[in-house]
């Protein structure tokens, strides 16, 4: 079936069967690796895609519910050629190691900037807790997010 | 293949229910999906019910709450209404997954998929909480103490989905308290909670309970007997033990890889303990 929706600002459609899902359309039709699979299950957060601006797990939907939405994903976040604003605090903290969890927690933690422009590091821990890390230990990407908060960083992002 | 459909509203919904062989409805996706991934289940078709708004939403009917099955915990949680009169199920509600699996996740498939570990059931048992199921051709309501009938079973008949679930706030209940144990903070699936509702009179006086525990028995479990403990005390130490010896006997508890049976029975009693930080100073 044919299924029109928004990516990362962009119209776009995809011929595809409706029951497949929407980590394996963006990685594999829209060749959008910055969606991870980690689990497939939930519990990890590396699949986040961002739903009409709310982080929602690209292994728990399906294609056909991608109808109409508006999809962000770590590739769209950042202006052309440039960087996103917490793409950069999390390069100055040193909230990166592998970076298999990063384009997840970026995109949570710019959800959450969206809705409250200076959390606080209990929010940013809350915001951030469905999303694993194998290697920062957190605390650095909870200073990243915390950072760019400072520094304003919704006032910056583009839309 | 599975054809997935994506009704825009009810007429579209039944139309698609109408279907041989029938497609298994879902919402959020975050329970089902799962299960579909892990094979425990393998419908032919399916149908999401997450563009429905006849499904969703928060509103006052009737003197209480009508929720929407297919209202996702984050709008909820959100919800003016909810916060304002039903901090229980708000409280429970915040603990449940992590903030991705709340957007998506909704009420109505956390009461469907009928685990005993389901955060929102303590609370909307203690509330005394009523599913409204539609099909078609019919509309009935029942109790959501008689809708679940085990776990992961429910009344609903095939033909039918749950449309929502209503809940009428007694507004004289001063204490709304939901505890989880669970193994970490976010994504824990609960090991043994409690959801209770009191009203504690100015002098200290415990004139009405609610009490339910989740994960300690196939269903949510309640205990007449705990509650009676309670009526006419206050909330003392003494008190509380005693009502927690009685939630002890009432609880039939399971082991499993989270935890054995037996420390689950020991902290059904002992989370009502923490009721004493109730007292009226
Ligand atoms: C990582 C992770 C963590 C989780 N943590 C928790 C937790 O802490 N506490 C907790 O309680 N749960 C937890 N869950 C389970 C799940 O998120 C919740 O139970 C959620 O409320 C399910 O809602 P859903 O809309 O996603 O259900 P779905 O998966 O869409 O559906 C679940 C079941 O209900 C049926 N169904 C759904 N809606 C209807 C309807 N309106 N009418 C008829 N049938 C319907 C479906 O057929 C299916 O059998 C977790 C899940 C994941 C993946
Ligand atoms: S791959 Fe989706 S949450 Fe882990
Ligand atoms: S940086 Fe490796 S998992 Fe987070």
């Amino acid at each position: 079936m044919i299924i029109g929706f928004t990516l990362n600002g962009k119209k776009a459609t995809v011929d595809t069967r409706p029951d497949r899902r929407v980590v394996d359309v963006l990685r594999e039709d829209f060749g959008l690796t910055g969606v991870k699979e980690g689990c497939g299950t939930g519990e990890c957060g590396a699949c986040t895609v961002l739903v009409d601006g709310e982080p929602r797990l690209g292994c728990l939907m399906l294609a056909v519910q991608m109808e109409g939405r508006d999809l962000v994903t770590i590739e769209g976040l950042a202006p052309e050629g440039g960087l996103h604003p917490l793409q950069e605090a999390f390069l100055e903290c040193g909230a990166v190691q592998c970076g298999f969890c990063t384009p997840g927690m970026v995109l949570a933690g710019s959800a959450l900037l969206k809705r409250k422009a200076s959390p606080g590091r209990a929010e940013i821990r809350e915001a951030i807790s469905g999303h694993l890390c194998r290697c920062t230990g957190y605390q650095k990407i909870v200073d990243a997010v915390e950072t760019a908060a400072a520094r304003g960083g919704k006032k910056e992002e583009t839309e | 293949m599975k054809e997935v459909f994506l009704p825009g509203n009810l007429e579209e919904l039944w139309r698609a229910l109408e279907r041989e062989p029938a497609p298994r409805p879902y919402c959020g996706g975050t329970d089902l999906l799962v299960h579909l991934r892990s094979g425990k289940t393998d419908p032919d078709a399916l149908v999401c019910l997450e563009r429905i708004p006849e499904l969703s939403g928060v509103r006052e009917e009737e003197g209480g709450l009508w929720i929407g099955a297919a209202t996702t915990h984050a709008r909820l949680l959100d919800d003016p209404l909810v916060r304002a009169r039903l901090p229980l199920l708000a409280r429970a509600l915040s603990t449940l997954g992590s903030p991705p699996v709340r957007n998506m996740g909704t009420i109505g498939g956390n009461i469907c998929t009928a685990s005993p570990a389901g955060d929102t059931l303590p609370p909307l048992y203690a509330l005394d909480g009523e599913v409204e199921l539609r099909s078609r051709d019919s509309s009935r309501r029942m109790p959501l103490r008689r809708f679940i009938t085990g776990p992961g079973e429910t009344a609903l008949r095939p033909d039918e989905i749950l449309a929502g679930v209503r809940v009428t706030p007694d507004g004289t209940y001063n204490v709304h308290h939901f505890e989880k144990i669970g193994i970490r903070r976010a994504m824990a699936c609960s090991i043994a909670s409690l959801a209770a509702l009191l009203r504690v009179s100015s002098s200290g006086e415990i004139e009405a309970a609610r009490l339910a525990w989740g994960s300690v028995g196939p269903t949510v479990v309640v205990s007449g007997e705990a509650e009676q403990a309670l009526l006419g005390k206050r909330l003392t130490r003494d008190v509380l033990e005693d009502a927690a010896e009685r939630a002890r006997k009432a609880v039939s508890p399971i082991d499993d890889v989270r935890a054995s049976a037996a420390y689950r029975r020991e902290v059904s009693g002992n989370l009502l303990l923490r009721l004493m930080e109730h007292r009226p100073l």
